[in-house]
């Protein structure tokens, strides 16, 4: 199918960019990589595209206060290749690298991932573990969103009309800090079947194992979060952790969650 | 043998332009006033058809059934008896009858524009209920695809018959279901048609990505109305076909018929999603099996029943049931036992209508067959590639004639396995095995063996009787004027290299060197009559008539060499490209010089036929010449993922006289990449409703660069008594086994669990149910 026709805007600035989202109720777009097919699908038909990759506030980093800011536009290539100064012993490096192919890589954004809010996707769950703060910009001014508060559910996200996302803040982990990420795709850049991400360090106060890849947004799962850091949690823990999220999952579906979460803990905390 | 002819690894002439992009596709066609077409397909699966409103101002650039009503529906028959017939028409008419069906198309300056059109029509459909699951479609009462047939068989047939006391005597009797996934084809390039006008000519041109473009042309000409020789079909290079392409598309039909109204040209490309939604159209098999065996596991008799969901039409000209009589026919595949007894049935469901897709059948009964043979070996307790070439025909027993009358014509079938048990290393998986593996997967190694009957003709398709039988393939050879060759062929060529393969016959028939020879095809306006690209048959038949041309080329020219040479006609022959008399030689350029250019050197009494000869062709046997091959796979199985990962992939094939090694390793790789899609990742679910669920290559998974580890082939090559040299077809064999290698390793690594999978593609989440079965199994007994 062929897209519907749309007008395109690249704006200059970031404030031209939101005046002409709030005037003509336009679409934001980044790296085009979640638009794109839901252009030519017709599953979005929008009057006006606000490209928004090539705004300075949205490119980028800053570091400073414990914790890096990264630009909404910065593409999952950049992390992977470490044009960021690495904060997360080497996560979100690795997290990046695993990210669909390539050429979907080098223009798909961080801030994409997380405004298209698919739940198999791989940011939603990982920032959710490092406990990523979001900063989104209005016509009124920014505010600062905690990212679990952001996440609302499948494709749904706490952004008011007119409002982009311009950065994430990811907080710079200790040298003691534990992570592990698991993730099972049928094939190379196919979307997740399941997801665990794992942070622990407990001096930047994060204790976090979180479950994605679910119908909705991604879900801690609090039982276990308690006791990490008192070795790893038994088989018998983890389904208990599972459970007491209380979503019906088919059997198959459950075994790989099982499996997923025992994976993550096993990288974060070794065998 | 020579550097460029039968045999050599010459690298393909067509990859030239291929590799550099400068295929010429159907829409890269480009015509002044070209028009897009873009369709109003059903969105649902059966419906009634009340009307469509569309809006005024695009009256004039939207067609229904309505304006088609000159145009006679497709209607593919076949003289099988009890065979139900359907009208298959361009544009539905009263109803829809699967979800994709073509209702309306819109026309305009781009696709888009004709999109836009689509979407404001609005089709009035009063919902029916949809006949989607087999087993519910025959039962009375069952909502019905087409009314007046009172039911939903196409076809309900019987192979074989007596099975003796089989179910009182035999030793160990094994029963197992399997079924394969409904599935997409999945050619790079999707349909694509772009017609027009030719008043110079005065013929309808219709460019379409077809295997089959004389086919196409009977076919238009009989719904049009219009006479052959005003039709003209070139197929120009087409992205793979697979059987996707070797019907009569209502798509074609259409776009043809607006080429006469609007007398300007139109086009009309698939795209992926329609390609998706409205083409998945094969596959869907459900067996049950019961094989009967004794102690050690060598079979007696099978007993099988073969479902197959074929979807809402009879497609052109293949029909409805040749799947069916491929699947009954085919499924003994390479395996001799006395007893037999297959119930086929295809019934009418909504779905998009049943095409013949690489293998036809073959992959569905080589999975039921190759499966059943590891069930019964585990059975009995034995190594199952013993029981497998045990049960196999043995190479002393050839030419055999199997339980269904199928003629092997030769071959050493369980060599082929052996070599396979050998490359694989069956031992050292065994020792793996015991002592297990780090990581916690488990693995296995599986076998499976078929039969590839390729070229079968008319004994084959005329006891279907079909619409469109393939006899005798023509070719033509035309020696130049400066002694190069071109030849011309009615078959297509669309990834199988024949640009290559038949440039090869023909430079070992004549010594002209590979550069100097032209292949065309593709083309009606061009090109000898062919029924096609199909059926593995292009090397054999297309091959053959290369081969017979070249040949009554030789005392064409030898009467001309003779003039110049001072010698006579029968002193004259042809070696190393020059033709050569008792004193001396001439090139063959110097013959054509002359016949053409200088005839005026030439005595008054020559063989006035000329250089340009046009020749029909079939082989000793027209029931099919038979490869065959072993696939071998070791696999690994993360059982809490219900992951697989190929760790090695061997095949042992052997399809006669290999033409080029190259091209062969090409098709099977390609076939057995299909075949790797077929086992793990390819399906397309449907809703209860009838609704294709997969309409994005996100959601149908295709397997890749990453899921398709790096094959080792072997040949072997028995040469057919039955062919010019030897050659047997080998398009589609590739395809057939994978699934059923993948499977039956599968279950080898299964086996500690007691798990086994018989559903393709075998998914995570199928391989996890199983083993969880399994394990609820265990706990209860
Ligand atoms: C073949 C393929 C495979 C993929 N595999 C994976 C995978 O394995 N894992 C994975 O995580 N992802 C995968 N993706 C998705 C990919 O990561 C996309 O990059 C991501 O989903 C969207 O990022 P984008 O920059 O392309 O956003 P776009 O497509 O430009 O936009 C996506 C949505 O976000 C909105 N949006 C974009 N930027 C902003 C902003 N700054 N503020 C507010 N709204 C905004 C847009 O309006 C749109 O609704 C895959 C994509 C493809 C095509």
């Amino acid at each position: 199918m062929k897209a519907a026709k749309f007008d395109y805007e690249a704006p200059a600035s970031l404030d031209e960019a939101l005046s002409r989202l709030a005037e003509n109720g336009g679409k934001p777009v980044s790296g085009g990589q979640s638009m794109g097919p839901m252009l030519n699908m017709r599953l979005a038909t929008p009057d006006l595209l606000v490209d928004l990759r090539r705004l300075d506030e949205l490119n980028g980093y800053s570091q400073g206060d414990g914790k890096l800011v990264v630009g909404a536009a910065v593409t999952h290539a950049q992390v992977e290749d470490g044009a960021l100064p690495d904060v997360t012993k080497g996560m979100m490096a690795s997290v990046a690298s695993d990210i669909a192919y390539r050429p979907v890589r080098t223009r798909g954004t961080i801030g994409g991932s997380l405004c298209h809010a698919d739940p198999a996707a791989d940011w939603p769950s990982a920032l959710t573990a490092l406990d990523a703060t979001l900063v989104v910009a209005g016509t009124g001014g920014t505010r600062r969103i905690g990212i679990d508060d952001f996440l609302l559910g499948a494709f749904a996200i706490a952004l008011n009309e007119g409002e982009v996302l311009i950065a994430v803040e990811i907080p710079v982990l200790s040298d003691a800090a534990r992570w592990g990420y698991f993730k099972f795709c049928r094939k190379t850049g196919e979307f997740a079947e399941t997801i665990c991400g794992v942070v622990f360090d407990p001096a930047n106060d994060i204790r976090r194992v979180v479950l994605g890849a679910l119908g909705g947004a991604p879900k801690r799962l609090g039982e276990l979060e308690d006791r990490l850091g008192d070795g790893i949690p038994g088989v018998n823990g983890i389904a208990a952790a599972i459970d007491a999220l209380d979503i019906a999952f088919e059997p198959a579906q459950l075994v790989m969650h099982n499996t997923a979460v025992r994976r993550a803990l096993r990288q974060a905390f070794g065998s | 043998m020579s550097d460029s002819g039968i045999g050599a690894r010459v690298k393909r002439k067509e990859d030239e332009r291929h590799l550099h992009g400068r295929g010429r596709f159907v829409s890269d066609i480009l015509l002044p006033n070209l028009h897009d077409v873009a369709f109003l397909r059903s969105p649902l699966a059966h419906g009634r058809i009340r009307g469509i409103d569309i809006p005024d101002d695009l009256k004039s650039q939207v067609y229904t059934a309505a304006d088609l009503a000159d145009v006679t529906p497709v209607r593919a028959v076949a003289t099988v008896p009890g065979f139900k017939a359907s009208d298959f028409p361009p544009l539905a008419t009263d109803k829809v009858r699967y979800a994709g069906e073509a209702i309306a198309m819109c026309v305009a300056r781009t696709r888009a524009e004709a999109e836009d059109m689509v979407d404001l029509l609005r089709p009035d459909l009063e919902e029916l209920p949809a006949v989607c699951d087999v087993e519910a479609a025959v039962q009375s009462g069952s909502a019905l695809v087409h009314e007046d047939w009172g039911d939903n068989f196409f076809l309900d047939a019987v192979v074989g018959g007596d099975l003796g006391d089989l179910e009182k005597t035999a030793p160990v009797i094994v029963e197992r279901e399997y079924k394969m996934a409904r599935q997409v084809m999945n050619p790079m390039e999707g349909k694509a048609v772009l017609a027009h006008w030719d008043d110079t000519a005065s013929q309808l041109v219709v460019y379409t990505s077809t295997q089959v473009p004389h086919s196409i042309r009977s076919g238009l000409s009989m719904c049009l109305g219009l006479a052959e020789e005003k039709i003209r079909v070139i197929a120009p290079d087409v992205g793979g076909g697979f059987g996707y392409k070797c019907i009569l598309q209502p798509e074609e039909i259409c776009v043809a018929w607006l080429a006469l109204k609007r007398r300007h040209p139109v086009r009309w490309i698939e795209d992926r999603r329609e390609h998706l939604t409205a083409g998945a159209n094969t596959r869907e098999h459900y067996y049950k099996v019961k094989a009967f065996a004794d102690e050690r596991g060598k079979l007696l008799g099978l007993d099988a029943t073969v479902t197959i969901s074929v979807g809402a039409y009879s497609v052109w000209p293949f029909t409805a049931v040749i799947e069916a009589g491929q699947a009954g026919g085919n499924l003994p595949g390479p395996y001799a036992f006395g007893k037999y007894r297959c119930r086929t049935v295809s019934v009418a469901t909504n779905k998009p209508p049943f095409t013949p897709y690489r293998g036809v059948a073959r992959p569905g009964v080589c999975f039921a067959m190759d499966l059943t043979i590891d069930a019964v070996a585990r059975e009995v307790g034995r190594e199952p590639h013993e029981v497998r070439a045990e049960n196999l025909v043995q190479p002393e027993q050839m030419p055999f004639t199997n339980v269904t009358n199928k003629f092997y014509d030769s071959g050493d079938y369980p060599a082929g396995v052996r070599e396979a048990v050998e490359k694989i290393d069956v031992a050292g998986i065994r020792g793996r095995q015991q002592q297990g593996e780090p990581d916690g997967r488990l693995i296995g190694v599986g076998f499976a063996t078929y039969v590839e009957q390729t070229a079968h003709g008319r004994p084959v398709f005329g006891a279907w009787g079909i619409a469109v039988v393939p006899g005798y393939e023509n070719a033509s050879v035309k020696l130049t004027a400066d002694g190069g060759l071109e030849i011309r062929v009615g078959v297509q060529s669309h990834g199988q290299g024949m640009e290559t393969t038949l440039a090869q016959i023909a430079n070992t028939e004549l010594g002209i060197p590979l550069d100097r020879i032209t292949v065309i095809h593709g083309d009606t306006g061009t090109t000898p009559f062919s029924t096609g690209t199909y059926a593995s048959r292009g090397i054999v038949m297309a091959g053959g008539a290369v081969a017979t041309c070249c040949r009554e080329l030789i005392p064409r020219m030898a009467p001309i060499a003779a003039h110049f040479l001072q010698c006579k006609p029968d002193e004259v022959r042809l070696e190393g490209g020059m033709m050569k008399g008792p004193s001396g030689e001439v090139p063959l350029a110097d013959v054509g010089r002359a016949w053409y250019l200088r005839p005026d050197q030439l005595p008054e009494e020559i063989n006035e036929s000329g250089l340009e000869v046009v020749m029909g062709y079939k082989p000793g046997i027209e029931t099919g010449v038979f490869g065959y091959a072993t696939h071998a796979v070791t696999v690994a199985v993360d059982p809490d993922l219900g992951q697989v990962e190929i760790l090695d992939y061997v095949i042992v094939e052997d399809c006669g006289t290999l033409i080029n090694p190259m091209v062969v390793e090409g098709q099977t790789y390609g076939g057995a990449a299909q075949g790797i899609g077929t086992a793990l990742y390819e399906e397309m679910p449907y809703s209860p409703q009838g609704q294709p669920l997969a309409s994005t290559l996100a959601d149908y998974i295709l397997p890749g660069p990453t899921e398709v580890p790096k094959i080792r082939i072997f040949h072997t090559e028995t040469p057919s008594p039955y062919t010019t040299h030897g050659q047997k077809g080998v398009g589609e064999g590739g395809a057939i086994a994978p699934h059923a290698a993948i499977g039956n390793a599968i279950n080898d690594a299964l086996k500690p669990l007691g798990a086994e999978v018989g559903e393709t593609p075998m998914t995570p989440h199928r391989i996890l149910d199983a083993i969880q079965a399994a394990k609820a199994k265990a706990a209860a007994e």
